[in-house]
């Protein structure tokens, strides 16, 4: 790889756009939680902020930037301040693997549409959400509160359980692909090969695995209202707050791209290539293609929320690992069963 | 232990089948619930856009009525005032002058006649004592928001009818009786 300055413009370029686009969705994401929510209980949602509320999201922010910033007395000062930033850290840092198209061809150059191809991609998202867990201790703890504290613990042992079965759902589809890398496991989807076909056990354990993850509904219990007054974000305020729950967005915009990268073909279209359009078209149809499906997905996630109860916390633990466990390691089985017989 | 009615229920706890237990056909149901409602009408009335139908003795502001010569019916009596349970009609009474025999029916008027809007509870017994038919409850004003509470305390000026003929306000539905 050549450093050359041309290199260096054309990557943070592209991570610009990228953290701007996902910040926008996110800001939207919010927007589009509060209306969908809206439409299935038989009622509009925010419609007054802008026609159909399109200027919602921005008059949060402004509310949000306007209010105190309170640091509780007894609170760890330098782990109230780090959490939110950690969670917002890691929600972004994920974003930097995924392939987000082909290649554009400009000039007699050809631009890779993703910040860094590494050969480790899916481990390396792994790694980061991981890692993701740390922001949310640090705000239970930092709060010198108990039920932050508890919704901290919820949280960690939550995302801890539900990290295995993914792990080896993610082994089954390595199997399969015979790589980590996501550009690769993209570039093994294309021609309508998707890897849901020949995985779909291990897409419905990721899947699951993945709410858990970003802590939505019915595993939402580190921050449900009813039960912990806010969990682990009960005592922020202002910006803090909303690093917090933009995270959330931010992380089920980066689930979405993940599980649609790994499962649903990425940016490929089924029958794309046979018609004969330039590159640079077939690129940017795939980046929009691309973007359909994670926002399918988000709609799925906002689905799932207002239809299920959430789960109590021993049904949790019960789930995560005496349910996906062995079911995960059975797909393992399944998945190097049918690849010997067919090799 | 016996069952204190006859109207018991005896609810068997029963173990969750396979399809139960997996959870999965439960949720997919749910979800083909959830997914029908949002193809449906909705049910919010869009405020101020639209608004809902008041019924025709609707109990609204109140209104100091005059009679068909533009002479205000009110004679500062009070009973309007006793009569309130949250105490919220406070008054001034007068001496009509001689000049003043189109302004007021009586010799007796109101200087100074206030209900406050954030003690009434619209009630209506103010209308059912008054033995002039002089206030009557609106059916199609509603009490707005104020900043602050000064601007609760509604005097003559907002309360009585307007003189034109043209512009009174029609209360027929509430009235019991007609002089």
């Amino acid at each position: 790889m050549i450093l050359d300055i041309a290199f260096i413009i054309y990557k943070l370029i592209l991570i610009a756009i990228i953290f701007g686009i996902s910040l926008f969705i996110a800001m939207y994401a919010t927007l589009a939680e509060r209306k969908i929510a809206g439409f299935m209980q038989d009622r509009h949602g925010p419609n007054r902020a802008g026609p159909f509320g399109m200027l919602q999201p921005l008059a949060d922010g402004v509310k949000l930037f306007f209010k105190e910033e309170i640091i509780p007395g007894d609170a760890n000062k330098k782990l109230f301040i780090l959490g939110p930033c950690i969670a917002m850290i890691t929600a972004c840092m994920t974003s930097a693997v995924i392939p987000w198209g082909t290649t554009l061809e400009i000039g007699n150059k050809s631009l890779p549409l993703v910040v860094t191809d590494l050969n480790i991609g899916i481990l390396y998202v792994f790694g980061v959400v991981s890692l993701g867990v740390y922001g949310i201790m640090f705000g239970g703890w930092a709060s010198n509160n108990k039920f932050s504290l508890l919704g901290a613990i919820r949280a960690s042992s939550q995302m801890i359980s539900y990290e295995i079965a993914m792990g080896f759902a993610i082994i089954s589809l390595l199997l399969v692909t015979g790589s980590l890398s996501l550009k690769e496991i993209v570039e093994g989807q294309a021609n309508s090969h998707w890897n849901i076909v020949y995985q779909p056990l291990g897409f419905l354990i990721f899947i699951i695995c993945v709410f858990a993850e970003t802590n939505r509904t019915p595993f939402d219990l580190p921050e449900c209202e009813t039960e912990l007054v806010g969990g682990y974000h009960t005592e922020y305020s202002s910006m803090k707050l909303g690093f917090y729950l933009f995270s959330e967005y931010i992380n089920m915009f980066v689930a979405s791209a993940v599980m649609s990268t790994l499962y649903f073909g990425g940016y490929h279209l089924p029958f794309i290539s046979s018609l004969n359009l330039p590159h640079n078209l077939i690129a940017m149809i795939g980046v929009a293609a691309l973007f359909i499906k994670i926002f399918l997905f988000m709609f799925f996630f906002m689905w799932v929320r207002w239809t299920i109860p959430r789960f109590r916390y021993d049904q949790l633990m019960n789930l995560g690992w005496k349910i996906l466990i062995p079911l995960s390691i059975l797909n393992l089985l399944i998945t190097g069963l049918v690849i010997l017989l067919v090799k | 232990m016996e069952p204190l009615t006859s109207r018991a229920q005896i609810i068997e706890k029963k173990k969750m089948n396979i399809w139960e237990r997996m959870y999965l056909p439960a949720i997919v149901g749910g979800m083909a619930i959830t997914i029908k409602h949002l193809f449906k009408k909705k049910v919010t009335v869009k405020y101020p856009e639209q608004k809902r139908e008041f019924s025709k003795v609707w109990r609204g502001q109140h209104v100091l009525k005059r009679d068909d010569n533009g002479a205000e019916r009110c004679t500062a009596c009070g009973l309007c005032a006793l009569a309130c349970p949250a105490e919220a009609i406070t008054m001034d009474a007068a001496e009509r002058k001689p000049s003043e025999k189109n302004l007021y029916r009586e010799e007796k008027y109101a200087a100074r006649y206030e209900i406050d809007m954030l003690r009434c509870i619209f009630c209506g017994l103010c209308e059912d004592a008054c033995p002039k038919e002089a206030i009557f409850l609106r059916d199609d004003k509603i009490v707005m928001s104020e900043f602050g509470r000064k601007p609760f305390v509604y005097g003559k000026d907002i309360l009585v009818e307007p003189m034109d003929p043209t512009k009174r306000i029609d209360i027929s539905a509430r009235q019991k009786k007609t002089f």
